[in-house]
């Protein structure tokens, strides 16, 4: 095993996501079945190799990153009613949350 | 309904039917037939209608009505439609009515195009078997007890059904392709930054592409023709010139030299090892030069892929989170029990997984070992294309290890589910075009496809061959 309980609940603790104890154990399972797989990536020599991390550009072409960057102005933006009609909660233009700061 | 884009522009020229006939029939075909398949989400009737009432309109006037006139068009439920719900296949966004267009969806109606409903799928786009939906899983029409392959099941299920003439998918590692395989229809994953991904709901960001599915190869041409381009809502979208694919279809593809890679040959077997050797027999015979190449790197892909798409999404899903859209936990008594809540109960089990998997690939003390090595055997998959594309124009190698399976089959067992996706995942890495194209059946008449994969802007070569192929 790579994992243990305690890491499932400390990385769905940093994803921010509630697992039952059922869901936790299943979950040690399923990672572990599926990490075992990723080990083989040790296998193979990238020394020396740059990381990919976009398909655009070479890793060398950092100028030409910034050939798409648009010009800064200003432009309109969704209007407040509009962004807030999908809000499981909100009032007086706002977003609503639980409260966070005691009186 | 067996129309194409061409029976369509024909039929509407010569005053058979109107647009607003065409939707009608559209939209009744669709909810009679989908209990059989469950791949529409919800269909779009009142959308449909103002589009086909506006082509009718330019066409009376004698304006230039698009490529696309009164063709009925289904959109995957991951791209966003002003005012029509869009689920994302998820409990999370079950009401979610988007405030805005995505940029495709606005060209394809821009084109004539009429959108009728929405398409089911694996829930965020995260499977291969469409049986990760919130609602239900999609059957596949070609046998009914068979998945339709993920992740866009709907879409490719519902112009093989005939109740759409194209439809948009998206496609992450296969999620177009193998699908289309799947269910015996044409699907095209352009060039990555090809289409804009403005209004595609992000799953896995340097990995996600808006593509075609069509009856035909000219149909999907004509619809990616219509897509495709800069757009300054996407900053990944490419500023490249659209050539006019369907256009270009008839070149002669004699002399082509097309690469089969060995690494890819060596795990197939079966019906599905039997067809792709019949399709390179029927190249040769098309004057095509077929050779072995090999793609060293092809072993670690899935490794490779799985490491890079769950950790995007782990970032990109933490959007979800209860305050701005979609579901909203009732257990909650403080700001965090309320996120942990809302995305506990709004996320079904793969999604979790890879959020999971994401954010320990990421986390400190695994970042080098996992993810930045990963990012490493990314540039040696993309470098194996780079240099196949010095000796060969296209490369041909199946789509899946198999054809459709049966619903269940697999559902249990990630791993497994996970390898099925071995032979579509290096072309997604790379970001060149790739394209899955009917190449016969397997036993039980189940269909195989064709993969055909191009260098980066090449589309019109691998349209090229893909017509050719078809006609043959």
């Amino acid at each position: 095993m790579r994992l243990t309980e305690k890491d499932v609940r400390y990385v769905a603790a940093l994803a921010n996501l509630n697992l039952s104890d059922e869901e936790t154990g299943r979950m040690l399972h399923d990672l572990d079945g599926i990490l075992a797989q990723m080990d083989a990536l040790a296998e193979i020599d990238t020394e020396g190799v740059p990381p990919m991390s976009q398909v655009l550009f070479g890793a060398d072409d950092a100028a030409d990153e910034t050939a798409t960057l648009r010009a800064d102005v200003e432009r309109p933006t969704l209007e407040n009613e509009v962004a807030l009609e999908n809000a499981p909660v909100s009032g007086e233009g706002y977003f609503k949350v639980p409260r966070v700061i005691e009186r | 309904m067996r129309h194409t884009i061409q029976s369509i522009r024909e039929g509407l020229r010569a005053k058979e039917f109107s647009a607003v006939e065409v939707a009608r029939e559209a939209l009744a075909f669709a909810e009679r037939e989908n209990p059989k398949t469950n791949a529409y989400l919800m269909l779009s009737p009142e959308r449909a209608l103002a589009a086909a009432a506006e082509v009718d309109r330019k066409l009376a006037a004698g304006e230039d009505a698009g490529a696309l006139a009164g063709v009925p068009v289904a959109v995957k439920d991951v791209i966003l439609t002003k005012g029509v719900r869009t689920t994302c296949a998820s409990k999370m966004l079950e009401h979610y009515i988007p405030p805005y267009d995505a940029t495709a969806v606005e060209r394809i109606e821009a084109a004539g195009g009429v959108i009728i409903g929405k398409t089911n799928c694996d829930e965020f786009a995260m499977g291969s078997s469409n049986e990760n939906s919130y609602f239900g899983p999609v059957r596949n029409p070609v046998a009914l007890d068979r998945v339709p392959g993920g992740s866009s099941g709907g879409s490719a299920a519902v112009v093989a059904q005939g109740t759409a003439v194209v439809s948009l998918g998206s496609d992450t590692g296969g999620s177009i392709r193998q699908p289309a395989s799947f269910c015996g229809v044409v699907g095209v994953t352009p060039t990555y930054g090809r289409v804009s991904r403005y209004g595609l709901v992000a799953f896995a960001s340097s990995l996600d592409h808006i593509g075609p599915f069509a009856r035909n190869v000219r149909d999907s041409a004509t619809v990616l023709g219509v897509m495709a381009g800069r757009d300054p809502m996407d900053s990944t979208s490419a500023d490249a010139p659209v050539p006019d694919y369907a256009r270009g279809l008839d070149g002669d593809v004699r002399g082509m030299k097309i690469g089969l890679p060995v690494e890819y040959m060596k795990h197939a077997s079966g019906d599905t090892a039997d067809r792709i050797h019949e399709a390179v027999a029927k190249l040769r015979a098309m004057g095509c030069d077929v050779r072995d190449i090999s793609l060293p790197a092809t072993d670690y892909a899935i490794a490779t892929y799985y490491i890079i798409c769950t950790a995007e999404a782990s970032a990109n899903l933490a959007r979800f989170d209860g305050v701005r859209y979609g579901y909203r936990s009732n257990e909650a008594g403080t700001l965090s029990a309320m996120y942990r809540n809302t995305r506990g109960e709004g996320f079904g089990a793969e999604v979790k997984r890879r959020i999971m998997l994401g954010t320990y690939v990421l986390s400190h003390g695994y970042y080098d070992a996992y993810y930045l090595k990963a990012q490493k055997v990314r540039a040696l998959i993309a470098r194996d294309f780079t240099n196949a594309f010095q000796t060969v124009d296209a490369v041909v190698a199946p789509v899946s290890p198999f054809p459709a399976f049966r619903i269940g089959e697999k559902v249990n067992d990630p791993v497994a589910m996970y390898l099925s996706d071995i032979y579509t995942i290096t072309g997604s890495l790379a970001g060149i075009p790739c394209m899955s194209v009917p190449c016969g059946t397997a036993d039980g008449g189940l269909p195989v496809g064709l993969q055909i994969l191009c260098n980066h802007f090449e589309e019109q070569k691998m349209f090229r061959l893909a017509h050719a192929f078809e006609n043959s």
